[in-house]
């Protein structure tokens, strides 16, 4: 269980570690998340009426694709510069790398969402910046990354990795995303644990049976 | 299913296009037509939609459980398999010891019948349940798209819209994508055996991801919209209606059997071609 741990912060501090470096993934997904966020205005009347109706909506169809895009990277970046099977090589369990890839995928997108908490309050007088919301941003976020990282080690050894990743991600995560848009409409309107409550825990579950079932699943994934 | 040889399974086939041909008999003729809820002839494609929306259900069913058995089922060994030694069986000596062993021996036979049949399950070999998972998969899509498209025919002229998004509705369309993904990600694996084991972790995944689909689609559809009740839901059924579409769901089952028959033994023979071509090229 130590070695475990040990093994699984390693794998997240190297990649943390890249990525201050680089902040290749970070400043592509965060800039691609605002590109959708200005796009968004134009695709409907930005009134405080109708955002009222469609907010909740916008700002998971944003972070979800922010989230496809930056979960690409997460095998990509390894397969590109051919370090994948120096990681596999380590002496470190499936699980464990699993388990640091998806802290890493995790931060990085928590990192991005809450960057774009002030564009959409200024963009959309969308004020996110609620407690609920925060909780249901971290609990649908580490269902997403959850599923999306096993999925994009698989995309990654595909020659289609940009397509396969969504067509498989998608469908499979729709009750977060669901549950998500329908406890941050309950979270700003102000309804506090009577309405978000319910889906909070549903999108906890989730979160639970995805992670055992994941960590589960990657050995068989990257198996040759 | 697959160790059917090929007379069985055109048998299989020539059964179901004969129950076919009944089953259109008894949708056209022999059922009563509709109340007007149910939107009077337009109703009959219930006897279409229903079972295939079922049988699509149960192909993702089977393609996850052979799945599940795919990836946990150890890898067969190259040079021939080991024999267990059996160990001889003492008689008993005593008359005690005679009669706890044939009570012994009756507890064991009643659910003997079930270990046989997980006995067969088990010999089963480990590649074949991944065609029978792939088999099922395809023949899934093709139940899921009918269903998908006669519900909105239904729906049409009866409820005025294409599409509800209700429970049903869509969970049957998150099944289908799911299988789309299956499907795909075997053609991008770059080998056989990796696109297996993919896609058998994309249909466990689906399958993981039903309950809370459906639970989420069943509060988003509580919150959103007057909950429509659903065909057959009220009031009993004709006898007339119930015989008809029982029988259209034996049709559809015995259909769905020699197809899924058929793709899993044609699978076997494109991989036996395959094995053929890579000795003969090595």
């Amino acid at each position: 269980m130590k070695s475990y741990l040990r093994s699984a912060v390693a794998v997240y501090a190297k990649d943390m570690r890249l990525e201050a470096r680089t902040k290749e993934t970070f400043s592509a997904v965060l800039a691609f998340a605002v590109i959708v966020a200005f796009v968004f205005g134009f695709a409907f009347d930005p009134s405080p009426s109708v955002v009222a109706l469609v907010g909740p909506g916008i700002v998971w169809v944003a972070y979800v694709f922010t989230g496809i895009l930056g979960m690409n990277r997460t095998f990509a970046v390894e397969r590109d510069r051919g370090t994948l099977e120096g990681l596999l090589l380590a002496p470190v369990g499936r699980e464990a790398i699993y388990a640091g890839k998806l802290a890493s995928t995790t931060t990085i997108m928590l990192v991005v969402e809450v960057l774009l908490y002030p564009v959409f309050l200024v963009l959309f007088e969308l004020n996110l910046f609620n407690i609920w919301f925060v909780l249901v941003t971290v609990a649908a976020t580490v269902g997403f990354s959850a599923v999306g990282t096993l999925f994009s080690a698989i995309a990654a050894h595909t020659r289609a990795r940009e397509i396969l990743l969504p067509l498989l991600f998608l469908p499979i995560v729709l009750p977060v995303i669901i549950g998500a848009v329908a406890s941050t409409s309950a979270a700003l309107a102000g309804d506090g644990w009577d309405g978000v409550g319910k889906w909070l825990q549903f999108i906890v579950a989730f979160d639970l049976v995805f992670l055992v079932l994941s960590s589960w699943a990657f050995d068989f994934v990257l198996e040759e | 299913m697959g160790t059917a040889g090929l007379g069985s399974r055109q048998a299989l086939l020539g059964l179901a296009a004969l129950l076919f041909l009944i089953d259109l008999y008894l949708i056209f003729q022999y059922a009563p037509t509709a109340s007007e809820a149910l939107g009077l002839q337009v109703q009959r494609i219930f006897y279409f939609h229903v079972p295939s929306a079922l049988l699509g259900m149960i192909s993702f069913a089977v393609a996850a459980t052979a799945s599940v058995i795919y990836l946990t089922k150890p890898n067969p060994r190259r040079h021939g398999p080991s024999i267990p030694k059996v160990p001889k069986r003492r008689a008993a000596k005593t008359r005690a010891a005679r009669f706890f062993s044939r009570v012994v021996a009756m507890l064991i036979w009643v659910p003997s019948a079930s270990v046989g049949t997980w006995r067969y399950l088990c010999r089963v070999e480990k590649r074949k349940w991944d065609r029978i998972a792939w088999a099922s998969a395809e023949v899934g899509t093709l139940f899921f798209s009918v269903a998908i498209a006669t519900g909105a025919i239904w729906a049409k002229p009866v409820w005025q819209t294409w599409w509800v998004w209700d429970v049903n509705g869509t969970l049957t369309f998150m099944l289908w994508l799911v299988f789309i993904g299956y499907l795909i990600v075997r053609s991008y694996a770059p080998t056989v055996e990796r696109g297996s084991r993919w896609a058998a972790v994309v249909a466990i995944f689906g399958a993981a991801a039903v309950p809370f689909v459906y639970m989420a689609a069943d509060w988003w559809e509580g919150l959103h919209t007057e909950r429509i009740t659903g065909p057959g839901a009220s009031g009993s059924m004709d006898s007339e209606i119930f015989l008809t579409f029982m029988f259209s769901l034996v049709t559809f089952l015995v259909l769905f059997i020699a197809l899924v028959a058929e793709r899993t033994a044609q699978r076997g023979i494109e991989e036996s071609i395959e094995e053929l071509r890579r000795e003969v090229s090595a």
